[in-house]
């Protein structure tokens, strides 16, 4: 075979690769939210399918599968089915341009454990992360219901407002590595350098519009139960219903993933050179792309794990928060970072405007807020 | 209007930004969770795991024989009397020679029926006995049934059987 | 395949997508084939090799702009038909209009010089985020910090109209 077409086998292989895991890991995420939340409940949870109910997303999938698929007669009926259509897709898109490892050599032929390296990675994902509303809004309107169309509108102007201060938030990032490119950012962050350590407040500020983005807990508004009935997904029934929530899932996931790659060095992990020289570089690699999957699913955990701590957030706290909150914080670590970089010591300017914030916080306080009396 | 001098006016003053920004109590309630995802559940699996439901639950009815194997029941309809449900009925015979030891008293139920479905298990039939021959177990519940003919219980299955006795706290 | 094969098609697709986007009656769907036609326009920078542009399209226009677009359709109440917008006056404006527009457009393209960019010189790279950072700073920062000033006084624009006065009501 030619060399291109070899390479072109070895990336399909790879995509696909990273397809089985990524709906593997959703498919299971269902299951282990389950869990999880029983166990910060002092409960069980599913144990009935196989094994500690090992089997439950099966069951689950011939339930979604099995159940009546409605069409509402009033609903736009081609927009129905698109919403959740696009809402798979653009989840299951983003994972193109993570870097799950550096390059292995397979029966000769090297690449990257990437699906494609382009020199705007970054960006990529932000245009498919403002593409993932179009799902929700398209099935919230489609489907003819008061309160579908409330929830649709909201994750509208939800994941608008949260992308602004998520896009701010890597700007410092890409001050560092001085590409758009995931894979340049992970090469900087190699031997430990993990931004995370320059950029605790970029980091806190990207968390919490990651979650906004993910529609999760505690900004899951467009499916306010209390409020909503069942948001955007009202009318969903059967597998489209379970499209929707499949597509939170491997968002999920693949923010994790991301997270993981701007902020926690991506595949590195310690003792990368000590395995590279006693295996070689192929084993270590893949080493690699496994940390870059458990720190991924780490972050799934930390997902789960506020969603069962938090309570969810008024409509206005929330566009409050992401307003005047986030905003002004991602522009203020912008600056600070600038300071850092100008004067080549990054991490002391990191963590002065840090302190330097929480001074005056404090001071903010001590002038404006009234005492409490108790 | 103030009834005692023991108000005490609270006033809650506008929060801190630090606590506005909730970030100290956000860290406080994933702390608490987290103990929790490690602690042991207190699930009990029903079907196969079963809770003592205590000394004094009512639960199944039965028809107590005495030591003898001899039915306790007599048809007095006391019970049936008791019954705020109507659930109990019951046909009274005379007891022929030879029977002593199925019987104890002349007279005893032919046909003893509780309608499970009417049933509040209240225990009044319990109480009103004079014969202490009606009991509501407290170690077995009445099952589910699937038709309508399961329903009613005849005496069939509500005497005892004498090689597993019923017996409560308290009785020798 | 050539790139220029796929130029058609792309091309055939935007086309198609942008008459639809005209033709169709539920504007809905119109925003929708417009979203389509921006993937394609998409598409085209791509095959310039201008990544950057291709992707700042998708953030910007298909994922901000027309969110709100749809957002503010949404809010209609699309059965109700709105009697002005079918009388022959407006029929007749929109014709003149949208003639007038097509006749500027033909004048200009017939009197355009297409430059052949010279192989021996071209960059194929000039596209590249870094090529285009290295520009916007350097040969175009006049322009480009003018237009920094501009939207920094449309935001505080916005700000001060979003801004609630004393005495205005919450809701």
């Amino acid at each position: 075979m030619e060399p291109t077409n070899t390479l072109f086998m070895a990336k399909a292989v790879i995509i696909l690769v990273v397809f089985a895991i990524t709906l593997g890991v959703a498919a299971y995420s269902t299951y282990f939210e389950r869990k999880i939340a029983a166990f910060m409940q002092d409960r069980v949870g599913p144990d009935r399918a196989g094994p500690f109910g090992i089997l439950q997303p099966l069951a689950d999938a011939v339930k979604m599968f099995m159940k009546e698929d409605f069409i509402p007669s009033h609903a736009n009926k081609w927009l129905f089915i698109m919403g959740p259509c696009l809402s798979m897709l653009t989840a299951l898109m983003t994972s193109a341009v993570i870097p799950f490892g550096d390059t292995v050599t397979v029966a000769g032929v090297t690449f990257d454990l990437q699906g494609i390296d382009v020199n705007i990675g970054i960006l990529w994902v932000f245009g498919i992360v403002s593409l993932g509303v179009y799902g929700i809004l398209i099935g919230g309107w489609a489907s003819n219901n008061k309160y579908a169309l409330l929830g649709g509108i909201r994750a509208a102007s939800q994941n608008i407002s949260y992308e602004l201060a998520m896009g701010l938030s890597i700007i410092a990032i890409l001050m560092f590595s001085g590409s758009l490119s995931t894979k340049t950012i992970v090469e900087a962050q190699q031997n430990g350098h993990w931004n995370i350590f320059y950029q605790p407040l970029g980091f806190i500020i990207f968390i919490v519009c990651a979650f906004a983005e993910c529609n999760r807990t505690p900004f899951d508004l467009p499916e306010c139960e209390t409020e909503l009935i069942g948001g955007y997904h009202t009318e969903y029934s059967s597998m489209k219903l379970g499209f929707y929530l499949f597509a939170e899932y491997i968002n999920m996931f693949i923010s994790g993933a991301v997270m993981a790659t701007l902020f926690f060095g991506g595949y590195d992990y310690p003792g990368y050179e000590f395995v590279a020289n006693k295996l070689g570089e192929t084993p270590a690699a893949f080493i690699g792309a496994g940390a870059l999957i458990g720190k991924a699913l780490f972050f799934v955990f930390v997902f789960m794990w506020v969603r069962w701590t938090l309570p969810r957030f008024r409509y206005d706290q929330l566009m409050n928060l992401g307003w005047t909150g986030l905003i002004p914080l991602s522009i203020y670590n912008v600056l600070v970072t600038g300071i850092g970089i100008l004067s080549g010591q990054p991490i002391i300017a990191g963590i002065a405007g840090f302190v330097l914030l929480i001074l005056g916080l404090i001071i903010y306080d001590q002038l404006t807020v009234k005492k409490k009396i108790a | 209007m103030k009834l005692t001098n023991r108000t005490k006016v609270l006033e809650q003053g506008e929060m801190t930004l630090a606590e506005r920004l909730y970030f100290p109590a956000i860290v406080g309630g994933m702390a608490t969770t987290l103990k929790h995802f490690f602690q042991k559940p207190v699930t009990i699996k029903y079907p196969e795991q079963q809770r003592y439901l205590g000394p004094i639950y009512r639960g199944h009815h039965i028809l107590k024989r005495d030591e003898n194997g001899a039915e306790r029941c007599t048809a007095c309809g006391l019970c049936a009397v008791a019954c705020p449900a109507e659930a109990i009925s019951m046909v009274a015979g005379e007891r022929k020679a030879g029977e002593e030891n199925m019987y104890r008293e002349e007279k005893y139920a032919q046909v003893y029926e509780i309608n499970m479905l009417r049933c509040i298990f209240c225990g009044l039939c319990e109480e009103a006995c004079p014969k202490q021959a009606i009991y509501l177990r407290h170690d077995k519940i009445v099952p589910a049934f699937l038709e309508r003919d399961e329903v009613i219980y005849g005496k069939d299955k509500l005497v005892e059987k004498m090689d597993q006795r019923y017996l409560r706290d308290g009785w020798k | 395949m050539e790139v220029s094969n796929y130029w058609y098609f792309l091309s055939g697709l935007t086309l198609l997508s942008a008459l639809m986007v005209v033709l169709s009656k539920n504007p809905i769907h119109s925003v929708l084939y417009l979203v389509f036609t921006f993937f394609c326009i998409s598409g085209h920078y791509v095959l310039l090799n201008a990544q950057f542009l291709m992707a700042v399209n998708i953030i910007v226009y298909a994922g901000a702009i027309m969110v709100l677009f749809l957002f503010v359709i949404m809010m209609f109440d699309l059965k109700k038909n709105i009697p002005d917008s079918k009388t022959n006056l407006t029929k007749l404006a929109g014709t003149v209009v949208a003639g007038s527009v097509l006749v500027i457009l033909v004048a200009a393209f017939r009197t355009i010089q297409y430059p052949t960019p010279d192989e021996s010189t071209f960059n194929p790279n000039n596209g590249m985020v870094e090529n285009l950072g290295k520009v916007l700073y350097s040969e175009y920062l006049l322009p480009f910090e003018l237009v920094t000033v501009l939207f920094f006084v449309a935001m505080v624009g916005s700000v001060m109209l979003g801004k609630r006065e004393v005495g205005d009501r919450n809701f």
